[in-house]
């Protein structure tokens, strides 16, 4: 049952303390699919995403990704981890490490340790990513904003994962960088063909990017589907950040 | 849909004398982590004359899978090799790269290891002109605050006075009393032998009074405050707070050094008088198990035996004490680049630096007075 879908949410219900965060949300993301996740700021949008790689644990219901449960699944989730990359908001680079050994750090941490296959697989990423091999032994102190996400993206594809969760990916990018980001995500999509969770407010990647969408708003999932689906929608939430003049020009 | 099966090599012998290597299962970065076997068994495949490859059954071949092969031809496709269309144009990736030297230069050389020295002479001489700016700004600063009374920092040093007098109150006063114990049993082993047990008084009241106390204390608030201070600026940096104080024209030093310093120079002497009471009482708890010189007795003979002088030496050093270590701490805060192996560096840096300092002023100290407050 869950096999066609990638990702299978489950009446997921996520509480801290008292405050309700997801009611009841239900989903099915099938295989290879690129959905954005949409939502005001604070509902949520983040805690499930960190829900999907296991980081934390819905208060309620469940959550299948490949397949498989989480729910007390703790040999399940470390293998899914190294079949799953991450691309945080800031890039959560390791500062002590070069940015070749931040790209190499999973693949060391996997058990490889042959030197030159290291090197040639992380110059290979690298160059992937849109960055020069020379790049490889900056420090990301060294790095500007579009930098860190690529190196960021980069080692979140080291391991060439079947899905790939970003947190607002584009956050913090000039419009220049944040079209090469996508141009660049578009094309490493087509390539290896993996599944994509991402957390955005970003129109242009909904509209250029984007397979599916997930709105989130008021605790439950609003609306799920295309964009001109979801567009179709009638919560006032989807009023606001689908109909909105700027919403208007970039859809059009 | 995570479970692979494990990448399989086979050698089949053909009907027309020649050999081919089978390949199947999953060949991907998570089925190749034990490779030795693989590369032991393609090794021994290529020594086979005419040797023909079939890739045709590998469910699933990634960057590592090909890579793997590809090393294992020679960086060149076999010329009999047959496998899936999709799985072509991976091999293509490692045709076209070509890898730049990323390595840093090794050679050890006199022209490098010249300059090598020559940096950290400029290091050196940087730091110390470093440290002579941020204490020459904050004497500035000092002549500031008494010109504009209104612009002391006033929250910051009352904030900055409990962080580091009142919640070391706890462990100053367990280590001071727990010293005190060692040395009043220490030192009642030998005056027993001579029959001066009397005089523990005036050695633990001389020593923990003029010594101890403050030096401990010293210590334990480099060690604790300290640290402290230097990873709260050094965080300020990572997250910008520096760089957004300056940006509304606030001085650092004004708002950051000036509290921390003016703050352990005011709460140093009092967690000095602290730790050496609890000390006295730790020796004076000691002393009457070990000599039965009894509390009255103690607190009798204690002022004959410590002249005031030394009580102002000791109030006086620690006081210097703070200043070195608050001023320490904030020199190498602000040294800290934006990256947690710095953070870690510099903060023990402030903590050796501090201590190794505190240890020479106390040398200083007693060098300076060697003939006051000797009863």
């Amino acid at each position: 049952m869950s096999d066609s879908c990638a990702i299978k949410l489950v009446q997921v219900w996520t509480r801290f303390g008292d405050k309700l965060i997801h009611q009841d949300i239900n989903l099915c993301l099938p295989h290879g699919e690129i959905l954005g996740l949409v939502g005001a700021s604070g509902c949520g949008k983040t805690t499930l995403l960190r829900e999907l790689i296991g980081l934390q644990q819905p208060s309620q219901g469940d959550i299948y990704v490949m397949g498989q449960s989480l729910l007390n699944a703790a040999d399940y989730k470390r293998q899914l981890r190294t079949n799953c990359g991450m691309l945080f908001q800031k890039g959560a680079l390791f500062s002590a490490l070069s940015v070749f050994e931040n790209i190499a750090f999973p693949l060391r941490e996997l058990g490889f340790n042959e030197t030159k296959l290291i090197t040639r697989l992380v110059l290979m990423k690298l160059e992937s990513v849109g960055l020069s091999q020379q790049d490889a032994r900056l420090k990301p102190a060294d790095l500007s904003g579009g930098m860190i996400k690529r190196v960021a993206l980069a080692r979140a594809l080291i391991l060439e994962p079947s899905l790939l969760l970003l947190d607002e990916p584009t956050a913090g990018l000039d419009p220049i960088a944040s079209q090469d980001f996508v141009n660049l995500l578009s094309n490493l999509h087509q390539e290896l063909a993996f599944t994509v969770v991402m957390v955005t407010h970003d129109l242009d990647i909904l509209r250029d990017l984007c397979t599916q969408i997930a709105v989130l708003a008021d605790r439950h999932l609003v609306a799920y589907g295309t964009l001109a689906e979801v567009m179709n929608g009638e919560h006032p939430f989807i009023a606001q950040f689908f109909h909105n003049q700027r919403a208007k020009r970039v859809f059009q | 849909m995570l479970l692979s099966s494990a990448p399989l090599i086979e050698l089949i012998h053909l009907d027309n004398g020649l050999y081919c290597a089978h390949l199947s299962g999953t060949w991907t970065v998570r089925t190749l982590v034990d490779q030795a076997t693989i590369n032991q068994q393609i090794s021994q495949y290529l020594t086979k004359p005419n040797l023909s490859w079939d890739m045709r059954s590998v469910t699933a071949l990634d960057s590592v899978g090909t890579l793997l092969l590809w090393q294992a031809w020679g960086e060149c496709l076999p010329t009999s090799l047959q496998l899936k269309p999709e799985h072509r144009p991976r091999f293509a990736r490692w045709q076209t790269q070509v890898i730049d030297d990323i390595s840093a230069p090794h050679t050890l050389s006199y022209a490098r290891l010249s300059q090598g020295l020559q940096l950290v002479m400029a290091g050196v001489v940087a730091q110390l002109v470093a440290f002579f700016i941020l204490l020459g700004q904050l004497v500035l600063d000092s002549f500031y605050v008494v010109r504009y009374p209104n612009r002391m920092p006033w929250a910051e040093i009352s904030r900055a006075i409990y962080d580091a007098g009142v919640r070391a109150l706890g462990i100053t006063a367990l280590v001071g009393f727990l010293i005190g114990i060692v040395l009043s049993y220490l030192s009642a082993l030998q005056l027993k032998m001579f029959g001066a047990e009397i005089y523990i008084i005036n050695i633990l009241g001389l020593s923990i009074i003029r010594e101890l106390g403050p030096l401990l204390a010293a210590i334990l608030v480099a060690g604790r405050s300290g640290s402290a201070m230097t990873a709260q600026i050094g965080i300020m940096r990572v997250t910008e707070e520096l760089d957004a104080l300056s940006a509304m024209g606030i001085s650092h030093s004004l708002r950051l050094v000036l509290p921390k310093v003016f703050a352990l120079a005011v709460a140093m002497p009092l967690l000095s008088v602290w730790t050496s009471s609890m000390a006295l009482c730790g020796g004076m708890f000691s002393a009457q198990d070990t000599l039965d010189i009894n509390y009255q007795q103690f607190f009798q003979r204690l002022p004959d035996a410590v002249p005031l002088s030394n009580v102002l030496i000791g109030l006086g050093k620690s006081m210097v004490f703070g200043l070195v270590i608050a001023l320490v701490a904030c020199y190498y805060g602000f040294r800290i680049q934006p990256n947690t192996v710095s953070l870690g560096n510099q903060t023990t840096n402030s903590v050796v630096a501090a201590i190794t300092l505190v240890i020479m002023i106390d040398a200083v100290f007693a060098i300076l007075f060697m003939n006051t407050g000797m009863p």
